[in-house]
């Protein structure tokens, strides 16, 4: 069939959270681009703005819309497409596809579903179902069954015995599942499980199993290939998306690797796939006989994370395939993109070995518990590519950027007890607690038996420790040994610690012996064709170069490295658009970046990609093999910015603003001095090496004051406190945390609003400002913050006053390029809080919100080229909601507090701002039409200035429910109300249960604390908790800030969803098109 | 002990010795496979080779017995691979890979950049080489000798107790070709690739005729052994080596690719048809003129050359794959029903 001119829908996956990240960016992306190449128009639903697939490169109409039937259908509706396609925006669009298709929408409009049948994505979707149909084409599966309910889950668990795994159905990444030891575990398990899931799975555990993944593909005439196969490092037990994963498998012998590929086509077969699919096996290390033993544990018929990462891992771009055989073409049709001479029915060779490492910010979470399991847990991810498994390992360890240098390098104390314990129970610190066994000398077998990890890996590890002895040994470090370490992944400050100097010494004495990486191209043939594409890595195992220098023509720009809280997919918009607007210069664009999971790392989007450490080693051998013309360091989040100071002492140009006056800006001394002399306020702050000085500074401002170590990016140890103990409390933490910087204190303005700055320079003027606004007050992480472009409630005084401090900063810092600064306005009075000389977070919503691409500005400005574009006043109004993944974090109090805690965005459009502030907050939350809420209101305040609201949704026909003072208080006021009592008071049914029982619609929990942030040194088992966790758990919308809640309250009780506007990004902006 | 990978063409490599300490010379080639190292290297296909794995790290799961092996000894010159792994980790291996290729006698080496002799390879097709270990050698070609006779069996021998009797011709091959026949319900009689079938006038079914190293050209009484089955209408089964004495007998030519197939992602296309097969290939030769009669029933999807003849009446096909997999995939296991098919009714 002919798509050209046809429209197509393609649903995107919405916010990023845990269980569905940037990889749905990167596969949504790359099939639209396939789409494009045929002439589709494509109709794209996805209300992530700072996504790239969201952008006019590569969609026809977008809307910024909640990926649920209630918005799609309308869509449809408007749109009328011809077809759809389901398998490319993650769990969320397969969802809302199967409803609507369940629903007869598509049948009613007439839309057809392109790719797999929806009958066999529904069939692996229903656990009973698929396992019976496994059993039907003889596939072995877990004994197990499905039930709906807690009682039979017990009796289904004595039948199978104990240890059972518990999963629950219809959710993403394995999000409430869990390993029940016994009755009592099952019980809270099965419990947890139905609370988010209509349906649950309990299955026989298998212990210390290896798992084992496959990718494949498969077209209408039923061809059909395995493109990459995975191990991983951990044995079963653990969430993939958390799993160390090593690509290919490295452990299985040709029977098993073509053993299990059989089964997954088989059942790739079975299913009719068109398109992609992910196949997870557990296989038997040691069988009785010597048969191939194996399960098939999941089954996944869409693009996946794991597909992501099988595409970066082997250069066989899954998505771009799948849609093209959505299309109706076939594997031998589609060209191989990396070679261009080969064709897509084939199975990429290797000639690297791969490591994925999860990145986990589990620390971020007040309270969530840091084991690991059958939920993911994980905020992001890194890939190394390595020619020896050590090497790839030791790279990737520092691709996290979590501190550590290699996998030798751990926090381990001298206490063997806690030592196995971390070998025996998985953590993020499991990796780590390998290598310090095998340095203290515990025997590979011990470790082995502890963690279940094949003795191959645990062998591979100590390889690396061994030889980290011998340096130690070793008087003299000669070429030999040096190069030994290089291949073995040992970066230059490693090795420089171990030998008591410093990185610079070990890279000149590497230099003196000529010890330089080779550059290595990903060709998905192991050399057999020659590769067209540029997809590098750098190597110490090997001899020569693959390809040479780009030279003057080239510019390096950063990327933002792995997801993690306060830095996600709108760096990666702003680094793929600069490599993109590079072009336009005569420029060829290098991009270096380690995360799988971005579109920067898509080796189309630039004419080089290193998949490599953003670290200064790597980036400098880099840069001296390219010999490019300069670097971007600005758009890629905080990690890039960081180097530019190493950058200019090595020589190198970046682009833009200098890397002394990026220095001047993030120096909080320098900074503040800057402020002074320029007479720009600033809240009262100073740095402390002292206790009893920063206590004595506490006193004399005032509490509360604000905390924090310097250079921070998202408030790591960032905290507010309120009394001299608690200071006491967290000075003494974050000193232990970051000893090398003094801690700062600064004042805490409360009931200050918190403005956003975003604007980008060249020579030191301003080429286009804009201005946002928080909805909440100061005290919020301006990435959990709701935000609103155009600002709503800002004078035009103090508008003008602030563009003219942006304007002085511009100047003295002679910035060129991006930069970001975060005010806040207390009694119409502007008080810096920071600048930041990068592309902000926000980027990628202004540039969407104002429909001009900030990214083309900056690259522009780099060159001297920029022209200030004509900007009109919008007619609309764009808010952002944070998106939080707290019901994925057990325990985790999900409060809003000066430290980031979200994993993702949405933003919508609207005419007004209560109409856009209810789609992003229907986009960011699964919202039920119960019209009955829970109110849980702290403090006099509090209560006082939520009247209104609560008033307002009685009007509307809203059941109120109401805590102990809250229900007195409503009383008084003549506002009907449903008393609960709260856990402490022992009646039964408590609040708690009340949340449980899905009678609320939404929660309104406020803290005592007048309009500022939590207080939080406390114990947390507080009925404030309770109720937040219920809901949470109950996948209940919470609201925790009073300002966001009666913002809420306003515009749910003025818009109906069928009120809320169907209309394009396209409709919104054109009248606001510029030249 | 240090040693070095000398090409013809002059190029040198250093490297480290894991195997028997001792030179050799050869045809280096590369392969591209990714798991099955005891399988490929008890291939007879790799008689007189020096083989390059193109995937750097071997020895991972060391050596099973002697069960899973495609014949019963290492079967290549020489080895060379990136990064020889010493610590195995599989509950069915016996020994390491070091352990075995010094029983067998079989130099081997680390050469950090595999990766450039395959680039050497492939722009220059394959090449004469040594592996050089203390003493220096003279190159020698493989393919001068005939290798078929070196590594074809020396005495009859028979497996299974089907009802169906086929008779292969052993030009080299891989145990699971046997085992693949025989486990279909055929009696399997192996004979030396030189053998008269006819003249020991005992009844057969149907002749296959297996891979085998070298060139085609070289196995003479092989391919007038089918000349003669042809004659007599006996359904044939021809594999690698024995596509191209298939096409050599039925009046077609071959001749020496570049630097040849070998890996385990061939992918072949059912000319005529939507659909494409992943394969398993060993080869240096192919059939480049289609006999009368025949007609191409495989191509390679990537380069079109030729991997299979069907004719267009007769029950005779050949491919130039491995549907035995071993290592590799198995997508086309079918062949050996198809060939049973062919068979005539018992």
């Amino acid at each position: 069939m002919n798509y050209k001119n046809q429209k197509i829908l393609v649903l995107g996956s919405g916010a990023l959270k845990i269980g569905e990240a940037g990889e749905f960016d990167y596969s949504g992306s790359q099939a639209m681009k396939a789409l494009r190449e045929e002439g589709v128009k494509i109709v794209l639903v996805n209300p992530n703005i700072a996504t790239i697939q969201t952008s006019p490169l590569l969609a026809d109409e977008i809307y910024f819309l909640p990926v649920t039937p209630e918005f799609v259908v309308r869509v449809i509706a408007k749109e009328r497409p011809d077809a759809i396609l389901l398998s490319f925006g993650g769990q969320t669009a397969l969802n809302c596809g199967v409803a609507l298709h369940k629903s007869g929408i598509l049948k009613k409009y007439r839309v057809a579903v392109l790719g797999t049948p929806v009958g066999s994505i529904i069939l692996t979707e229903d656990r009973q179902k698929f396992a019976d149909h496994l059993k039907k084409i003889k596939i072995p599966i877990p004994e197990s069954g499905a039930t709906a309910s807690a009682v039979s889950a017990e009796s289904i668990a004595k039948k199978i015995g104990y240890p059972v795994m518990v999963r629950a159905a219809f959710t993403l990444g394995g999000q409430k599942s869990g390993v029940a030891r016994d009755l009592a575990e099952l019980r809270e398990i099965a419990a947890g499980a139905l609370a988010v899931a209509p349906q649950i799975l309990v299955e026989k555990y298998l212990e210390h199993y290896k798992e084992i993944e496959y990718e494949v593909v498969r077209d209408r005439a039923g061809n059909c290939v395995t493109v990459c196969n995975m191990e991983n490092f951990d044995p079963m037990g653990i969430h993939t998306g958390d799993s160390i994963v090593v690509a290919p498998s490295q452990t299985l012998t040709n029977e098993e690797y073509h053993g299990l590929r059989r089964a997954a086509i088989d059942i790739v077969q079975s299913l009719a796939i068109v398109g992609e699919c992910n196949v997870q096996f557990a296989l038997n290390p040691k069988p009785k006989g010597e048969k191939l033993e194996y399960y098939v544990i999941e089954v996944n018929a869409r693009l996946s994370r794991s597909s992501a990462l099988a595409s970066k891992a082997t250069g066989y771009p899954l998505a771009y395939v799948a849609a093209k055989l959505a299309l109706g073409q076939i594997l031998s049709e589609v060209k191989n993109q990396v070679t261009k001479v080969t064709q897509s029915f084939f199975e990429p060779a290797l000639d690297y070995v791969v490591v994925k490492i999860p990145r986990w910010d589990i620390e971020k979470f007040k309270g969530a518990e840091e084991r690991i399991g059958s939920a993911m847990k994980s905020v992001g991810e890194v890939m190394a590519i390595g020619r020896t498994f050590e090497e790839a390992l030791q790279k990737a360890v520092r691709m996290l950027h979590s501190g550590a240098e290699g996998v030798t390098e751990n926090g381990f104390g001298p206490d063997k007890k806690s030592l196995e314990r971390f070998l025996h129970i998985p953590t993020p610190k499991r990796l780590f607690a390998v290598a310090e066994a095998l340095k203290r000398g515990i025997k590979a077998e011990r470790i082995h038996e502890l963690s279940g990890i094949d003795l191959w890996f645990i062998w591979r590890i100590n390889n690396i420790v061994q030889w980290e002895k011998k340096l130690l040994k070793h008087k003299k470090l000669g070429h030999d040994l040096l190069l030994k370490l290089k291949q073995l992944g040992f970066s230059d400050r490693r090795i420089a610690l171990l030998r008591k100097t410093d990185a610079a010494e070990i890279r000149k004495l590497r230099h003196s012996y000529g010890l330089r990486p080779s550059v290595f191209q990903i060709d998905t043939l192991a050399g057999e064709a020659p590769a067209k594409t540029n997809y590098l890595y750098l190597t110490y195992n090997g001899a020569h170069h693959d390809v040479s220098p780009l030279g003057k023509r080239a510019v390096v720009v950063l990327g933002s490295g792995p997801y993690h809280i306060g830095s996600s997919v709108e760096f990666d918009w702003s680094c793929v658009h600069t490599a993109l607007s590079l072009r336009k210069y005569g420029k060829q664009s290098i991009i270096v970046n380690c995360n799988p999971e971005t579109v920067s790392t898509d080796y189309d989007m630039s004419r080089r990609l290193y998949f490599e450490e953003l670290t200064f080693e790597t980036i400098s051998e880099i840069y001296e093999f390219e010999k490019p013309s300069g670097v971007v360091v600005s758009v890629g989040g905080q990690t890039p910015n960081n180097l530019a100071r190493d950058f200019s002492a090595a020589g190198f140009h970046i682009l833009g603003t200098t890397a002394a006056n990026i220095d001047r800006a993030e120096d909080r001394n320098k900074f503040s001095a800057l402020l002074d002399s320029l007479g720009i306020p600033q809240p009262l702050w100073k740095s402390f090496v002292s206790m009893s000085e920063a206590l004595r500074f506490a006193r004399e401002v005032g509490y509360p004051v604000l905390v924090r170590p310097s250079y921070v990016l998202s408030g790591s140890a960032m905290s507010v406190c309120f009394d001299n103990e608690e200071l006491r409390l967290l000075v003494e933490k974050a000193a232990v945390i970051n000893r090398a910087h003094p801690v700062t204190i600064s004042k805490f303005i409360t009931g200050a609003k918190e403005l956003e700055l975003d604007a980008v320079a060249q020579r030191g003027k301003i080429l286009a400002a804009f201005l946002s606004e928080h909805v909440e007050n100061a005290g919020v992480h301006s990435g959990d913050a709701t935000i609103v472009y155009p600002a709503q409630k800002v004078y035009t005084a103090t508008e003008q006053r602030i563009l003219q401090i942006a304007e002085s900063l511009a100047r003295d810092l002679q910035i060129t390029g991006p930069f970001n600064i975060q005010f806040l306005v207390k009694e119409n009075k502007a008080f810096v809080i920071e600048i930041n000389l990068r592309a902000s977070r926000t980027f990628p919503l202004l540039s969407k919100a104002t429909n001009v691409n900030l990214a083309d500005l900056l690259v522009a400005a780099f060159f001297g080229r920029g022209r200030a574009p004509k900007i009109k006043y919008p007619d609309y109004v764009v808010v952002k909601s944070p998106q939080f993944s707290f019901s994925r974090l057990q325990g985790a109090d999900p409060v809003l507090r000066v430290e980031m805690a979200s994993t993702g965005e949405v933003a919508c459009f609207g005419d007004t701002f209560e109409e856009a502030l209810l789609k992003s907050i229907y986009s960011s939350i699964t919202f039920s039409p119960r019209k009955s809420a829970l109110l849980a209101l702290g403090g006099a305040v509090n209560k006082k200035r939520f009247l209104d609201a609560a008033r307002r949704l009685v009007a509307k026909g809203y059941k109120l429910y109401a805590t102990g003072t809250t229900h007195r208080f409503l009383q008084e006021n003549a506002v009907p109300s449903k008393l609960v009592s709260k856990v402490y008071e022992g009646k039964k049914p408590d609040v708690v249960d009340l949340i449980n029982s899905k009678r609320v619609g939404f929660v309104v929990n406020l803290s005592e604390q007048d309009e500022g942030p939590e207080r939080h040194h406390k114990e947390h088992v507080s009925d404030g908790y309770l109720i937040r966790r219920a809901a949470v758990d109950n996948n209940t919308p919470l609201f925790t800030n009073s300002l966001l809640a009666r913002a809420f309250v306003r515009a749910v009780t003025s818009f109906g969803p069928k009120d809320l506007k169907i209309k394009s990004w396209r409709e919104y902006t054109e009248s606001n098109l510029h030249e | 002990m240090k040693g070095k990978l000398i090409l013809h063409n002059g190029m040198e490599m250093e490297g480290e010795s894991f195997g028997f300490p001792r030179s050799v010379a050869g045809e280096v080639v590369f392969a591209t496979g990714m798991v099955g190292y005891p399988e490929s290297l008890t291939d007879p296909s790799f008689a007189g080779q020096i083989l390059v794995y193109t995937y750097p790290l071997i020895g991972n799961y060391g050596v099973a017995n002697a069960k899973s092996w495609e014949s019963d000894k290492l079967q290549v010159s020489g080895l060379v691979v990136s990064d020889y792994i010493d610590t195995p980790s599989h509950y069915t291996s016996k020994r390491t890979l070091r352990e075995w290729l010094v029983a067998e006698k079989i130099p081997a080496l680390v050469v950090k950049d595999t990766r450039l002799i395959t680039q050497t390879l492939r722009t220059a097709g394959s090449m004469l080489g040594k592996v050089v270990i203390e003493e220096d050698l003279e190159f020698a070609d493989p393919n001068k000798r005939n290798l078929v006779s070196e590594v074809s069996t020396k005495k009859v021998q028979i497996f299974g107790k089907g009802k169906y009797h086929v008779v292969l011709i052993d030009c080299g091959t891989k145990r699971n070709i046997v085992d693949s026949l025989v486990a279909r319900g055929m009696r399997v009689t192996v004979v030396p690739w030189n053998t008269d079938i006819f003249a020991k006038r005992f009844r057969f079914d149907g002749l296959v005729v297996s891979n085998g190293p070298g060139d085609p050209k070289m196995a003479g009484a092989a391919i007038k052994t089918v000349k003669k089955a042809m004659a007599r209408g006996i359904p044939i089964f021809g594999i690698c080596l024995g596509n191209q004495i298939l096409a050599l007998a039925a009046g077609g030519n071959t001749s020496k690719l570049k630097f040849g197939h070998r890996g385990q992602n061939q992918p072949c296309l059912m000319v005529g048809t939507e659909r494409c097969f992943l394969t398993t290939q060993n080869h240096g030769y192919a059939v480049t003129k289609v006999p009368k009669g025949f007609r191409q029933w495989f191509i390679n999807a990537n380069d079109q050359t030729n991997e299979g003849l069907i004719h267009k009446e007769r029950p005779w096909f050949s491919v130039q794959f491995h549907p035995e997999a071993t290592p590799g995939p198995w997508d086309t296991t079918w062949l050996f029903d198809e060939f049973l098919k062919r068979l005539p009714k018992a």
